[in-house]
């Protein structure tokens, strides 16, 4: 049985990167839906997709990292916040690649293929559909907001074993070492 | 009766013998450009060709070309929006995009190169087209740079948004060729 009190340096690294990733996709998103057509609207869309594909890429390392790595034993807290903390992570997963394939078929319906920071084109699973388009939008939003509720949920949490229980919870996931 | 033939003749007199319709409905004119490497597709609606043309005797053909450039739909709403705009074709001041051809050369069996003068937003440039003509179906694809034509001013002149290449493709069927 493994002792570890911290995750892996991988876990640690893939984890900020992704909370990086995402927050600012998410204000990208926010801020570009609303422009009028622009040079900025362009260049934000193109590069709030290649976030979006980077996310999606960096959620299946990371999936496949948590599922060949132990995370740490988990702390001595009441079982309903421990039922709350493992639902919010399987959820926060499961938007990890919810969010990104339905903004890259939504993408691809609207009849804008990705090409991955101008260089990868990605293949259309969906086909160009204005219909579906809108429909894929509308649910990329929602996908998204729930995301973010998520991780307003999770940050709460860590906070609350920070500040409140100070019981080291945070450390765990430090890029310092304590 | 008389005038019944005399109309009738002067119709005749006015198509010249070789001169082939448009079938609008069976042709195409689109193009293709890339925008931070996304390829965008777009296709003009409304276009008029004149064509003059004797396989026999190529080098004495015409082909004349006009584009609607107002009817230009890149299959979403604010791209064609903008599109119209005056950094674009500016179709306010310029409605139409004309080619005419200077010279028809034989490169081999249905194929032809078409040199002419391509002019759109009151820019001129010489361009040659390499077309197959076959059973009354000119196709082909030219290359033209869209600075060249001022097509994405100020700006947008920015090609690492909105690449230079433009890539216009054609498949234009005619009548009585």
């Amino acid at each position: 049985m493994s002792t570890a009190t911290r995750y892996t340096p991988v876990a640690i690294v893939l984890h900020w990167l992704m909370a990086l990733a995402i927050i600012g996709a998410f204000g990208v998103g926010l801020y570009m839906a609303d422009l009028p057509f622009s040079m900025t609207r362009l260049k934000l869309y193109n590069w709030h997709k290649w976030a979006g594909v980077t996310i999606l890429a960096l959620a299946a390392v990371r999936l496949l990292w948590r599922l060949t790595h132990r995370p740490p034993a988990a702390l001595p807290m009441p079982a309903w916040q421990a039922s709350a903390a493992h639902a919010t992570h399987n959820l926060l997963y499961v938007t990890f690649f919810a969010v990104p394939l339905l903004g890259w078929a939504y993408s691809s319906a609207a009849g804008f293929p990705i090409v991955w920071f101008g260089v990868l084109p990605l293949p259309d699973f969906v086909p160009k559909d204005k219909a579906l388009a809108d429909a894929l939008k509308e649910l990329h939003k929602f996908a998204a907001y729930g995301l973010a509720l998520l991780v307003l949920a999770h940050v709460a949490g860590a906070l609350k074993h920070r500040f409140i229980d100070r019981d080291g919870l945070m450390a765990r996931m430090s890029l310092r070492r304590s | 009766m008389t005038k019944l033939l005399s109309a009738l003749l002067l119709a005749a007199a006015l198509i010249p013998a070789q001169a082939a319709t448009l079938q609008a409905d069976k042709s195409d004119l689109s193009f293709t450009f890339k925008q931070m490497g996304v390829p965008v597709d777009g296709k003009f609606k409304k276009f008029e060709a004149q064509l003059d043309f004797d396989a026999k005797k190529p080098e004495a053909g015409k082909i004349a070309f006009t584009v609607d450039l107002g009817s230009v739909s890149l299959g979403d709403a604010s791209f064609d929006a903008e599109v119209a705009k005056a950094p674009w074709f500016d179709t306010k001041r310029n409605g139409k995009a004309t080619f005419v051809s200077s010279g028809i050369k034989a490169t081999g069996p249905n194929k032809y190169d078409v040199a002419g003068k391509l002019t759109i937003k009151g820019a001129v440039r010489d361009v040659v087209v390499p077309i197959t003509l076959a059973n009354g179906v000119a196709s082909g694809a030219v290359p033209i740079k869209r600075l060249d034509f001022k097509i994405g001013d100020g700006e947008w002149a920015d090609t690492s948004v909105v690449a230079n290449d433009v890539t216009v493709k054609f498949k234009l069927a005619f009548a009585g060729i």
